[in-house]
């Protein structure tokens, strides 16, 4: 924000964009406070904050994919074989705890990689694709487990997902995860306004514009699904850290992220939307959650109400854009 | 894009067909190498049932994805239909009929909702069928833990069991609502409204096509025919099943048959018939790979790698074409 105002170049915030998500999530906080006013302690709320992180950092990485037009069905099962295949490499040995952490990046960054180039140099719809890998993926890491998770997680590797600087005045406490996702938001911002930033949206509003414009289309894609892979990586050792090691660490997470991405105003279809409002987006999801949970909504009707609070979301938002045009 | 549209429409064999023929072909070899036999009676007999129960799902699903939509909520449609004809069948012949009438008429209430979410919400159907999914998730996951209901003897005698030769009843159910289909696409204006939507809605809006009308009619046929496939598979079962639907990824798996059968996904190109192609290739895959008695999981990759290649092959056939 400050580095906005002191830069008057089109870096300012579009507040346009993003104004309906905040909206929404004022209202649910507000009705958290009457509900239970101890969620909006600060220690609590920092917990809150740390906890979401994964799926924040999943929309983030999904906004990349999405405004640049394309779909990346393949998170979920990404971050469920990043955690089991971390599980089985460190296998309680602390000491391989940071080449496991570089290896699942790197790995991260090698799916985004081939969905990125299947789907670009291919050509292959994106939904297939990430459709494709996620079969591939779920497989994959059932096949080289043998049906049941193996080996475990180290506290070093953990700590990022469960531990926090505890006794910091006016916070309470700063989970690690916080940390990651601050940072990992902070480029993720970075990264939207820059060339490459604008180069995308472009190439998700028309791609025969930005290619004719001279974009190298491919090359863009391919980034946007790396970066998505990336947001996963970093996912599925926050992930892991926090809930443990099971084939169920990452399910439904694809449609969690696309969700959130969607709910925060970012076209399906690519060309508009800010990554802002994407993890926004998911906060907002989050939100929703711990609210239902403390109304007492029970656990199986949780998915009713988000499946209501987003066509409704959606809807207003579509009905809007299209009145206004 | 509108010259090529011009062109009269080819029914050129899709590639599925080749690719079925030669999967059944390879597959034949590998297995009697193995020392086994791919079309035996019962090997027969399973892969048409499977392909009997994935086929009735993606053959609605090709309605909506030639309209340019698409629908992710039939997994969660069937379960709901194997539950809703499981209970009020409640195990009594008398009831079957009913029973799958109300089946059917609340799987159609739900294509209605798909249909008018899309359309007059303007919700991109992506998130709206998702978001109709998680509402019957919740509806699903609130109401059952495990099975319930009990299928009437009759449905599970003839549409869980009844065979003629090799080829299971609900497999002639499934060529006949694949004619069914294709007549209504190939020879209805409905059909052609349709196609004409999913390649280009404005164009297809400027020419007097009723574009919304037209989409809710697709969904609710689609929703039909995952709620037919739910009563498929409560005779099957003998009982309704709350997750059957999502345990068997008939949400993605139908649109993984449908665009190997070469239907495109953004809509306007395609048909039934290599959606069935599709289905079939599917299951034959998971028949030889059953015989071979290869690892479930295994199996789960190469799949993966069928759909992307499939895709991809098509891909570079329609670059080379429009290249030419």
């Amino acid at each position: 924000m400050r580095v906005a105002e002191r830069r008057p170049l089109p870096l300012r915030i579009r507040t346009d964009g993003i104004a309906p998500i905040v909206a929404l999530l004022t209202v649910l906080l507000i009705l958290i406070a009457f509900v239970q006013p101890d969620f909006l302690a600060p220690s609590s709320l920092m917990s809150f904050l740390g906890r979401s992180a994964p799926i924040i950092l999943l929309a983030a990485g999904q906004y990349f994919v999405i405004v640049c037009g394309e779909f990346d069905l393949s998170v979920g099962s990404l971050v469920t074989a990043q955690v089991v295949v971390a599980a089985r490499l460190i296998d309680s040995d602390p000491s391989r705890t940071w080449p496991v952490v570089v290896l699942l990046l790197a790995g991260g960054a090698l799916v985004g990689l081939v969905n990125g180039l299947v789907t670009t140099v291919l050509r292959v719809p994106s939904f297939i694709t990430t459709l494709g890998m996620f079969l591939i993926l779920v497989g994959a890491v059932y096949l080289w487990s043998d049906g049941a998770p193996k080996g475990g997680l180290s506290e070093e590797f953990r700590r990022f997902g469960r531990r926090a600087i505890e006794d910091v005045p006016l916070l309470g406490r700063i989970p690690y995860a916080l940390l990651v996702l601050v940072v990992v938001a902070a480029i993720a911002v970075v990264l939207t306004r820059s060339d490459f930033g604008r180069t995308l949206v472009a190439v998700g509003d028309n791609p025969r514009t930005a290619e004719l414009s001279g974009v190298r289309v491919v090359r863009t894609k391919t980034i946007a699904f790396m970066l998505s892979g990336l947001a996963a990586a970093v996912a599925a050792i926050l992930l892991g850290g926090y809930s443990g090691v099971s084939f169920q660490a990452g399910v439904g997470l694809e449609f969690g992220a696309i969700t959130a991405v969607v709910l925060g105003g970012v076209a399906l279809g690519g060309g508009r939307g800010s990554v802002v409002g994407a993890m926004l987006g998911a906060l907002t999801l989050e939100t929703l959650f711990a609210l239902m949970n403390f109304a007492g909504v029970s656990g199986a009707l949780r998915s009713t109400v988000q499946g209501v609070i987003i066509l409704l979301a959606v809807a207003v938002s579509s009905l809007r854009s299209s009145s206004s045009r | 894009m509108t010259a090529l549209s011009l062109r009269p429409a080819r029914h050129a064999v899709p590639g599925v067909f080749v690719a079925l023929a030669l999967t059944l072909v390879i597959g034949w070899l590998v297995v009697l190498l193995d020392g086994g036999q791919l079309f035996n009676q019962s090997t027969t007999v399973s892969l048409l049932h499977v392909a009997a129960g994935l086929g009735l799902v993606a053959v609605g699903q090709t309605l909506v994805i030639l309209g340019g939509s698409l629908d992710l909520s039939v997994a969660f449609v069937i379960s709901l239909s194997t539950l809703v004809a499981a209970e009020a069948m409640n195990g009594s012949d008398g009831a079957m009929l009913p029973a799958i009438g109300l089946a059917l008429a609340i799987s159609a209430a739900v294509g209605l909702l798909n249909g008018l979410l899309v359309t007059k919400a303007r919700i991109n159907a992506f998130i709206a069928t998702l978001g109709v999914g998680l509402l019957l998730k919740g509806y699903l996951d609130n109401g059952y833990d495990g099975p319930a209901g009990e299928s009437a003897p009759a449905l599970v005698r003839t549409l869980g069991y009844q065979r003629v030769g090799p080829v299971p009843l609900s497999f002639v159910l499934l060529l006949a609502v694949t004619a069914a289909a294709w007549f209504a696409l190939s020879r209805t204006r409905f059909g052609h409204h349709l196609v004409a939507v999913g390649g280009d809605p404005e164009v297809a809006r400027l020419s007097g096509v009723r574009n919304d009308r037209v989409l809710i009619t697709a969904h609710v046929l689609c929703s039909l025919c995952a709620g037919l496939a739910g009563v498929y598979l409560a005779s099957r079962l003998g009982s309704g099943a709350p997750r059957v639907g999502t345990e068997g990824l008939y949400d993605l798996e139908s649109i993984a048959a449908v665009v190997l059968g070469g239907t495109a996904l953004a809509g306007g190109r395609g048909g039934v018939l290599g959606t069935v192609g599709g289905v079939l290739l599917l299951a034959s895959i998971d028949a030889v790979f059953n015989q071979l008695e290869v690892d479930a999981f295994f199996k789960q990759v190469i799949r993966g790698v069928i759909i992307i290649a499939a895709v991809a092959v098509y891909a570079r056939r329609a670059m080379r074409k429009a290249g030419s």
